[in-house]
């Protein structure tokens, strides 16, 4: 069923629905399984765009240009409004991140209490740039704004785990922690 | 679930859930009572929460720690929405916002707009249907007290909103929270439902004919969305860029029709002036600033967390009696108010009263309430380019003047930080904060020359050594330094050639090590890690090999 709703639809802009399909992730069934489930229930929910972003973000993880097109279609608006929205806010992706993300609290009270060292010992350890991913694809360094945690600066947020009061050295263990997982499995 | 059906079933449910808790602490089967038991799972160690200190009264943070957020019933056994069934059963709107107006209650957001009047205004509009929207997108580094009043008692928000809602005739309320805040996410919709499932929100609360409902939207990380007008934008699911004011949202707001926007601090107070009366509140603050104020109290302080104060307290007693005194004894430089839009106070005015007023005054703001105490360790300097590092990210871009204003400002501050200011820079960013703060369309640009102009203004002379003297006085700005080991200090422990980043630190074990000034970096790791103090910060570059200072 949820196939003939996105082939019935058809927009004004972009590439047709039919075509679409067979790009990736959306040839991917349970990608875009998911994300027919979040359109049909947002879809008429006044200004519902945000809240669909926000969902594909945290379910699928990233926004391509694919899923925007596809967004599109099923919403009826054209494709630059979306990637409009999607390039203002900094939680939207476009690219695929890591598996864990690694992110260094930038407030004032974390800056002040050396949130740099910590980001320049981590970009050490991995031999990436903050901002990148590592090239197996397991860790994103991020710089994020205040997670308003100010009294245990500075503060590092692996996922959704938070660290408070950490020092250059305790960046390693943390570091070696997060990958000990794939070691596990 | 039994649907509240009045004043009278509200508080006969009160005395239940009191009796039962009655029971659950005498019985001695009963075990782990007390602040285990309330406090939610994240907030276990609350480092950020402590015991009201000095002349702290707390009436937004009255039940954070206090009660289990995630319970309805904790919330209703403190007397939870008996002020929305009072105000229901016995009042109109108006003497709603009559009995706001005699509180003097103010917008909690950082702006000060009488919220009586907001309401009002947007009562008094024509349009329908309105809207009221709670504003909990939080995001001026170092303030969390949205945060933890989000986290630690969800129902007086909406209790508050309700209120409102109530006062200015709207059916539908939205909270738009920032993403950054997770857990106050999971909070406020497992609150939002319990509301529900009670019959506090929905279609005839408490057997009256108002109906109220709320949703929740979420942010995704851009700042310039706590400004109400792209607050708007966001929520309608657009960029969220501020538009031109007026028409002001009491007009044309929310799709186009009147809406309230207010603080979570606001709503937070409502219920307490409508309960204890407007009297009380009206009692605590200033001529003009009525009430109590939350702040995040953060940086070179002892006593870091978050703090509820009477509105004009000094700068002097919230430091010292509330904050216990600079960290280390060490000197108090200035302290910063009001998020990136704010300024910075000098030491010298620490027996400024807060109040909006005064701050206003001096050149900073109220803001949301984060405040950080410096230090004469910290560089003015780099603090003033890490503010406007942050307004020029933010800036949205809609409008010319904060857009290049902040750029501008940032590339002069960023060369005057690398010891490459010239003469004249000092002039020209005055000149460019007036021509940003004049022109730009919303306050992100109209404060983003703040943190430069009161630094300037009080703390001139850093600016100039920095510029003249190629010389960072607090020894901050890593272009301006050099690391150096005292040789006498140093028992060769290893410890900072292992921490280097770059590897500039060499030297044979138990005996000095020494840095190369070559690869050095700057970066201060091992300033950090050396338990010896052997290392030294020492003003001037490095002298590095054929190179010409």
């Amino acid at each position: 069923m949820k196939d003939q709703v996105s082939e019935n639809i058809y927009g004004l802009s972009g590439q047709s629905m039919h075509e679409l399909i067979h790009q990736f992730p959306l040839d991917q069934t349970k990608i875009r399984e998911k994300i027919d489930e979040i359109l049909q229930e947002y879809k008429y929910v006044p200004g519902g765009l945000m809240v669909i972003l926000n969902e594909i973000q945290s379910q699928i993880g990233y926004i391509s240009q694919p899923i925007q097109e596809y967004v599109s279609l099923v919403l009826n608006t054209p494709v630059s409004a979306i990637a409009g929205v999607v390039s203002f806010y900094s939680f939207f992706t476009t690219e695929p991140r890591g598996d864990h993300t690694v992110k260094f609290c930038m407030g004032t009270a974390c800056y002040v209490g050396g949130t740099q060292q910590l980001i320049r010992k981590a970009e050490q350890i991995l031999n990436i740039q903050s901002g990148e991913t590592t090239p197996d694809n397991r860790i994103t360094l991020e710089v994020c704004r205040c997670v308003g945690a100010c009294s245990q600066a500075p503060v590092v947020v692996v996922d959704e785990q938070m660290y408070g009061r950490l020092r250059p050295s305790k960046i390693p263990p943390l570091i070696r922690d997060i990958l000990r997982k794939y070691e596990d499995s | 679930m039994t649907k509240i059906n009045g004043l009278t079933h509200l508080i006969n449910l009160q005395e239940q859930i009191i009796e039962k808790k009655r029971d659950e602490i005498t019985s001695e089967h009963f075990k782990g009572w007390g602040q285990e038991k309330f406090a939610p799972q994240a907030l276990k160690e609350d480092q950020e929460l402590d015991a009201p200190r000095g002349k702290e009264i707390r009436v937004v943070l009255r039940n954070c720690t206090l009660i289990d957020p995630e319970s309805l019933d904790d919330y209703i056994s403190e007397d939870g929405y008996q002020a929305l069934a009072m105000v229901l059963e016995n009042n109109s709107p108006e003497e709603v916002i009559e009995i706001v107006a005699k509180s003097g209650l103010r917008g909690r957001g950082g702006a000060g707009f009488p919220t009586a009047k907001k309401w009002e205004l947007t009562r008094n509009n024509p349009g329908n249907p309105k809207y009221i929207i709670c504003n909990a997108d939080e995001g001026d580094p170092g303030a969390f007290m949205n945060r933890r009043v989000l986290e630690g008692d969800p129902h007086s928000v909406l209790e508050g909103m309700a209120i409102a809602a109530f006062a200015i005739g709207a059916e539908q309320g939205y909270v738009y929270c920032r993403a950054e805040y997770p857990i106050a996410v999971r909070t406020l919709i497992k609150a939002i439902q319990q509301a529900q499932d009670y019959g506090i929100l929905g279609n005839n609360i408490f057997g009256s004919d108002f109906s109220f409902n709320i949703e929740l939207r979420i942010g995704a990380g851009a700042f310039v969305c706590g400004e109400e007008t792209a607050l708007i934008a966001s929520i309608e699911g657009k960029r969220g860029e501020p538009r031109p004011r007026p028409p002001f949202p009491a007009v044309s707001g929310l799709w186009q029709k009147p809406t309230s926007i207010n603080n979570v601090e606001t709503f937070a107070n409502v219920p307490q002036i409508i309960l204890t009366g407007p009297e009380w509140f009206a009692s605590m603050g200033t001529e003009k600033s009525k009430g109590t104020k939350t702040f995040a109290l953060a940086g070179d302080v002892n006593h870091t967390g978050l703090i509820e104060v009477p509105l004009g307290i000094t700068l002097r007693e919230i430091i010292y009696d509330v904050g216990e005194g600079v960290k280390k004894n060490k000197k108090l430089k200035a302290i910063q108010t009001g998020g990136p839009m704010g300024g910075c106070i000098p030491a010298s005015m620490i027996d400024l009263p807060v109040d909006y007023e005064s701050l206003t005054a001096a050149g900073s703001m109220m803001g949301s309430g984060g405040m950080i105490v410096m230090d004469e360790e910290t560089c003015m300097v780099d603090i003033a380019r890490f503010f406007m590092e942050f307004n020029q990210e933010e800036s949205c871009g809609k409008c010319t003047p904060c857009r290049v204003g902040t750029y501008s400002m940032l590339q002069i501050l960023n060369r005057i930080c690398q010891g490459k200011g010239e003469d004249g820079d000092i002039e020209e960013l005055e000149r460019l904060s007036k021509v940003t703060r004049v022109h730009s369309l919303c306050g992100l640009g109209q404060g983003a020359p703040n943190p430069v102009v009161s630094t300037i203004k009080h703390f001139r002379d850093e600016y100039e050594a920095h510029i003249y003297e190629h010389r960072c006085p607090a020894k901050v700005c890593r272009a301006l330094i050099r690391f150096e080991i005292n040789k006498d200090n140093c028992t060769g422990c290893t410890f900072c050639a292992k921490n280097c980043p770059v590897g500039a630190i060499t030297g044979e074990r138990r005996k000095p090590h020494e840095i190369d000034q070559d690869i050095c970096i700057q970066c201060g790791i091992c300033f950090q890690t050396c338990n010896f103090n052997a290392i030294e910060i020492l003003p001037g570059k490095a002298q590095l090999v054929g190179e010409n200072v």
